[in-house]
């Protein structure tokens, strides 16, 4: 596959919809700048009704962006009926063309380039083995399992080798094994092909098994650009911090720098985080603290109750109060561990690098 | 906020699309001209006197009392139709869907419920005339009653009621079977008997259904022209006085307004039927039952009510039987022995019967993939697509179906027998076989659109999408997607297409001219004439091809259709 390699722009895009039910116009996605590089993998991720698929679907052509530009390389792509961009896309409910077996299914779309009949069945045959569906080819697709149709759509949109590969919410029809193995599947096909992809998804463990770069959308608005690590341990909102893996806020008042570290005043503890640029004391800070950076210590941090003390076999769940603050551990390959029951009274403890201020 | 850009990429998309641009710019000039345009016609010509707008006309009409009685008897009929077709409908669904019922009765239900569909639609008022009228076989020769008349009122409003309720009964059927089992199932739990779960649930869920089934039959009685014309006697309804309106007293402007009345009627009960009353049957009862239903099995309520729908049941497909048997008895009425084949021979060797098949047969077959081919891209454009003049597309040809066949007729007559608004223009297609093939199309058109909307809805939308983002353009995407896996719904669509317009009569009989036999138009004559033993023989000739056809597409279908071997999981 010797084409060149595509990225992705949207500049200023917006889409209006009308609100079925009162009627009104509404922004599904606003104002909304972003750059897909080259032969990256790029996750979409959002709960529902963010505007990700409308983006993707804005990307496909199927929709008409109302404010800005898309362009495809350095070509805008903004009129282009979808079967005239160079774009294909895995759909959510696998799409395959019932009344096709596999082989004609992945051909489809290299009969209608007019490909001679011999390169189409060996470009075929090559994609079905990258997919791993050699002696497939002759099944109908309802005689597929959900994990074999999907390979199928995959194998379809692969064929064609289009520039960029657009997914949207291809796994949320598997169960949750096959989900976690397909993912894989697709993030080594991507690798072995080398194609942009634009992965549209809900499931933030899928976006960060997945992706090079990760978009959290909210409400048709971009909330954060970047890797997973970034997205992760340095997320800009509280909706960002809470939408990706879990996340307990703790909100302090400034008391003091100490050197790089600050001093904040949770629940009317102290507590020392990183400090940030620009941090002034008497003002309130939130801290996002990981369910998994944080353990229970009989003195030495902030005081607290156990509310809720669960043994979910590779780590105890603890729900403890700090003062009028719920916070939800996680407490890894606890079987050495002391394991602190309701209504104790102990201390959490966190390293100060591992959490965050927003 | 402006939606202006999204609308002109919409447009520059679709402009980007010839075959589909043309398309669509076909299709709106084929419904403006023939659908809504002999609409329009009648409007301006009831209204528009020689010197301006009048109302003189329709004070004429409204002072005949041949007319102002023919409205009364009408909506009289209708009521009363429509009525009794829905409880009997009701009926035979709650027995199908509920009651533990023998392999006889269920077999019973499917005929009747085929029966209509392939019949010519005045077959019934025929056999109740050679069963019920005064030469009768049940009334002169089993009871003895010698001065029975079955013309009128009640002969209509049987006929019709046994003509339609199958139609109430598919409708309720497709209703009962979406009342999910465990809804009753609670009700039961927590005390109620049967009959209070019928009353206070499954009836209530019913409601809108059973309103909806109401009018359907309501506006089909209405737009009937065949029965009344047969069995109606002196008693005429608004179809029936607007075709003498034309071919007895020769007043086409008399006509017209007729049919603007007869119009209105129809749209508003079309109007209530579609836009209120189906929209609160689908928000009552979504989606499907969760499991299976516990047929009821008790003695007490199968037997009376196998009984009754059967006996019901058998007393329809006898009124069938008697079209044929009656073709075959030397003279109806007094000699019944030796059966003879004389009519049938007589069809063929005194009445042109040849020519009569011919002309009927080669007009249906041309205008029924015409037909199917229509509905199925107006079904296509109208779920799959979107475009600004969709909404005018479908409005159009689901109006089609809210017009009763005399109207259409008397609007074609107005609209084409001067030309395209008196001027001359497309004057050349009036009296050719082209128009009557236009007529079948216009006819059959809102049934076949229908059947491929409700298939293509379930049709998951990315398929299509998936199809249009690997390359292939509108049409491709229609010829190796859309209409392969419509296959089945097209298919049917053909021979619904083919069997509705070679029955046709109401519209048809308006604009044929001496060059066509028509089959149903020639029925018609020999059963005004009261020779109903030709009648019979033509009717029975043509139910053979009519069914033959049905037969043919069933089989078809099992070896040929698709949908089986993709729905089968």
């Amino acid at each position: 596959m010797a084409k060149m390699k595509k990225g992705v722009r949207l500049d200023h895009i917006s889409k209006i919809y009308q609100d079925p039910k009162t009627g009104k116009d509404f922004y599904a996605v606003k104002d909304t700048s972003l750059t897909i590089e080259p032969g990256s993998f790029v996750t979409l991720l959002g709960p529902s009704g963010c505007g990700k698929t409308t983006t993707l679907r804005m990307i496909a052509g199927f929709e008409s962006p109302d404010e800005g530009e898309i362009y495809l390389g350095d070509e805008a792509i903004n009129a282009l009926t979808p079967n005239k961009r160079d774009t294909a896309m895995v759909f959510q409910s696998y799409a395959l063309l019932p009344h096709y077996n596999v082989f004609d299914n992945v051909a489809y779309g290299l009969k209608l380039r007019k490909v001679p009949a011999d390169e189409i069945k060996n470009r075929v045959m090559h994609i079905l083995d990258l997919v791993e569906l050699t002696g497939m080819e002759a099944r109908m697709t309802n005689q597929l399992s959900g994990g074999q149709q999907q390979r199928v759509a995959l194998a379809r949109a692969l064929v064609i080798e289009p520039s960029v590969l657009l997914f949207d919410e291809p796994l949320s029809n598997l169960d949750a094994k096959l989900r976690v193995s397909m993912r894989t599947e697709i993030r080594r096909i991507q690798q072995e092909v080398g194609i942009t992809a634009v992965y549209v998804t809900h499931d933030q463990s899928e976006a960060m098994a997945l992706s090079d770069n990760i978009i959290v959308m909210n409400k048709g608005v971009v909330a954060q650009m970047g890797t997973p690590q970034e997205i992760y341990y340095h997320p800009v909102s509280e909706f960002v911090a809470d939408f990706i893996g879990e996340a307990n806020f703790l909100k302090g008042t400034m008391d003091c720098l100490d050197g790089d570290h600050a001093v904040l005043r949770v629940e009317g503890h102290p507590a020392r985080v990183p400090a940030k640029e620009g941090m002034e004391p008497g003002k309130e800070y939130t801290v996002v603290l990981r369910p998994e950076s944080a353990a229970l210590r009989d003195e030495g941090g902030l005081p607290c109750t156990v509310t809720l003390s669960c043994f979910m076999g590779s780590y105890q769940n603890y729900h403890v109060t700090v003062g009028n603050t719920l916070v939800k551990l996680t407490d890894y390959n606890p079987k050495n561990k002391r394991v602190y029951q309701v209504g104790e009274s102990c201390s959490l403890a966190f390293d100060p690098e591992s959490v965050h201020i927003l | 906020m402006a939606k202006s850009q999204s609308a002109a990429l919409d447009r520059k998309k679709l402009m980007a699309d010839p075959v589909m641009v043309g398309t669509i710019v076909v299709l709106i000039a084929f419904l403006t001209l023939f659908i809504l345009y002999p609409l329009a016609i009648l409007l301006v010509d009831s209204f528009y006197g020689g010197n301006g707008f009048t109302l003189a006309t329709f004070q004429r009409i409204l002072a005949m009392p041949s007319f102002t009685k023919a409205i009364g008897n009408t909506l009289k009929v209708g009521f009363l139709v429509g009525l009794l077709s829905t409880i009997v409908g009701l009926l035979f669904a709650y027995v199908e869907v509920y009651v533990q019922v023998g392999k006889l009765v269920g077999g019973l239900f499917k005929v009747v419920s085929m029966l209509p569909v392939v019949s010519p639609p005045f077959v019934l008022s025929l056999s109740m005339i050679m069963l019920f009228g005064k030469a009768g076989i049940i009334t002169r020769f089993l009871l003895g009653i010698y001065d029975n008349s079955v013309y009128g009122f009640w002969g209509i409003v049987i006929v019709q009621t046994l003509t339609f309720f199958p139609v109430c009964y598919m409708m309720l059927k497709g209703l009962l079977k979406n009342i999910d089992p465990s809804l009753e199932e609670a009700a039961r739990d927590m005390g109620a008997s049967r009959s209070t779960v019928f009353m206070t649930v499954t009836l209530p869920l019913l409601l809108p259904g059973l309103g909806n089934a109401f009018l359907v039959t309501f506006i089909e009685s209405i737009a009937d022209f065949a029965n009344p014309m047969i069995i109606g006697g002196s008693y005429d309804t608004l179809a029936t006085t607007i075709y003498l309106q034309i071919t007895g007293a020769y007043d086409k402007e008399g006509a017209a307004a007729m049919a603007v009345v007869l119009l209105c009627i129809t749209l508003l009960m079309f109007a209530v039927q579609k836009y209120y009353l189906e929209a609160k049957t689908a928000a009552t009862l979504t989606g499907k039952a969760s499991r299976g239903r516990m047929l009821i099995a008790d003695r007490s309520v199968t037997i009376p009510l196998t009984l009754l729908c059967g006996l019901a049941a058998f007393f329809v497909i006898l009124m069938y039987l008697c079209v044929p048997i009656g073709a075959l008895f030397p003279t109806w009425g007094y000699k019944f022995s030796p059966l003879t084949f004389k009519w049938f021979g007589q069809v063929f060797s005194k009445y042109k019967g040849l020519k009569a098949f011919k002309d009927s047969f080669v007009l249906s077959l041309i205008s029924a993939p015409i037909t199917a081919l229509l509905s199925m891209i107006i079904s296509y454009l109208v779920v799959k697509r979107k475009f600004k003049a969709k909404g005018f597309i479908e409005a159009v040809s689901m109006l089609a179906m809210a017009v009763p066949g005399t109207v259409l007729g008397v609007g074609y007559i107005r609209g084409f027998s001067g030309g395209v608004f008196h001027t001359g223009f497309l004057q050349g297609i009036y009296g050719t076989g082209l128009i009557l093939i236009i007529v079948f199309v216009v006819r059959s058109l809102p049934t076949g659109t229908r059947s491929g909307i409700s298939a293509l809805r379930q049709i998951d939308k990315s398929i299509e999408e998936s199809a249009y983002d690997m390359g292939a353009d509108s049409f491709r995407v229609f010829m190796t997607v859309t209409l392969p896996l419509i296959k089945d719904s097209f298919l049917s669509g053909l021979v619904t297409a083919f069997v509705r317009s070679i029955t046709a009569i109401s519209a048809i009989i308006l604009l044929v001219t001496p060059q066509f036999l028509l089959i149903t138009v020639q029925i018609n004559e020999f059963a005004e004439k009261g020779s109903y033993s030709i009648a019979c023989a033509f009717a029975t000739i043509l139910i053979i091809i009519t069914y033959g056809s049905v037969l043919l597409m069933n089989l078809f279908i099992k070896y040929f259709g698709t949908s089986k071997k993709i729905k089968e999981e």
